[in-house]
């Protein structure tokens, strides 16, 4: 798909730049320009795709059919789906949290929405086709939604309700079901050039983290040797999944800036599973992220939370490392 | 006097539509006031579930994303 731009990188870097491609530097600048044009156009394809979409089905409209309809079961997946769907903000998660509480869906529903949505969103696919293929993306989304499914399920058993800062609570019952959402009447070509401006406003708003992570990704590939973390991150090292999870948690970035980095060890000889459980845990959880939960959950609520997801994204990381 | 409140707990997101909004109010030259609100239960007066967003004399205008200066401007007018 992208023979065209490696191409072109090449003889920009190798022919008109002078670099050889044995060196250090030129290798690290052939993957900085392929990687960053690739993954940028990817960026904008994915984000414009999911725009469209999520054009479809705003926020509100999610709200609605979830505080409206009882599926048995059925609401974890949908909710999980959604926060898949629907791009993510850390700034967000509180109000979002309130208004689904305030919709009357279940706090177990809630998480579900909450898990998934800083795991699975357009920049991490995008980049995630980019960096390892259809395949892996593919099964990244479907364990990401999995994991926000069950991990939703499984908070939502253990009857947290009095765990609630009190405000919230009061918001609880108080809770009332959504009116019917109302869908502006806009015909498909009419949302196209609003979409568009959507894209290019994330991607611009990622833009950054994403150049940074390819220069220092870039820098890793041409000067680290290959092979170089197998000595002390091996697959046999039953531990190592664990341990990169128990690491990734307090650390915070979004998946622009943490995914070329990924891609990188993967190339010099961390497991790939290890690896995209590192990835989880840095994006899906973080300090910065307790403390925005902190407005509306106690200190225990926050760490059973935590605690959940992490033990879920441990076990996603050993399914990795045997399937992939 | 037109009243514009920005709703949001203080990410960065928020502070660029403060900064919007106010250089809407200069630009276009009609009497309004900005107003940052970061407490989130005032937020959730609102019934939003995404920050930033932009309330003009108690309406909620835009929801989870940041409005032009041009955007803001011609809603004041």
């Amino acid at each position: 798909m992208f023979n065209w731009l490696d191409a072109l990188v090449a003889w920009l870097v190798y022919d008109t730049i002078g670099l050889d491609a044995t060196t250090h530097w030129g290798q690290a600048l052939h993957f900085f320009f392929y990687d960053s044009v690739k993954i940028l156009l990817l960026l904008f394809l994915i984000t414009f795709l999911m725009g469209i979409v999520n054009a479809y089905f705003p926020i509100d409209r999610i709200r609605s059919f979830l505080s409206r309809n009882k599926l048995y079961g059925g609401e974890y997946v949908m909710a999980s789906t959604f926060g898949a769907i629907t791009p993510f903000c850390s700034c967000s998660s509180v109000p979002l949290f309130i208004g689904f509480v305030k919709g009357g869906i279940p706090l177990g529903v809630t998480f579900a929405f909450l898990i998934t949505s800083p795991l699975v969103n357009e920049v991490a696919l995008a980049m995630f086709v980019g960096m390892f293929g259809l395949k892996a993306t593919l099964i990244y989304a479907v364990s990401g939604i999995l994991l926000g499914t069950v991990g939703g399920y499984v908070l939502g058993r253990l009857k947290m309700e009095p765990l609630l800062t009190d405000w919230v609570q009061g918001v609880m019952r108080q809770a009332h079901m959504e009116e019917a959402y109302e869908e502006e009447k806009l015909t498909f070509l009419q949302r196209l050039p609003g979409v568009g401006r959507e894209a290019w406003g994330i991607v611009k708003g990622v833009l950054p983290y994403v150049l940074i992570g390819i220069a220092i990704g870039a820098a890793m590939h041409g000067f680290i040797p290959t092979g170089f973390f197998e000595k002390y991150i091996s697959k046999d090292n039953p531990l190592a999944v664990p341990l990169a999870v128990i690491l990734g948690v307090p650390m915070y970035s979004n998946a622009a800036g943490v995914l070329p980095i990924i891609q990188v060890l993967v190339q010099k000889g961390i497991p790939i599973g290890t690896a995209i459980a590192f990835m989880m845990a840095v994006v899906g959880l973080s300090i910065p992220e307790a403390m925005l939960l902190k407005k509306v959950m106690s200190w225990k609520m926050i760490a059973i939370f935590f605690g959940t997801v992490a033990f879920f994204i441990i076990l996603s990381g050993y399914l990795f490392n045997i399937i992939l | 006097m037109k009243t514009i409140k920005v709703l949001g707990t203080g990410c960065a997101k928020c502070k660029t539509t403060i900064a919007h909004a106010e250089e809407a109010v200069k630009q276009s030259g009609v009497d309004a006031q900005v107003i940052k609100v970061e407490d989130i239960q005032e937020i959730m007066k609102y019934n939003i579930l995404t920050t930033p967003a932009l309330v003009l004399d108690e309406v909620v205008m835009i929801k989870g994303r940041v409005p032009s200066v041009e955007e803001i401007a011609a809603m004041l007018r």
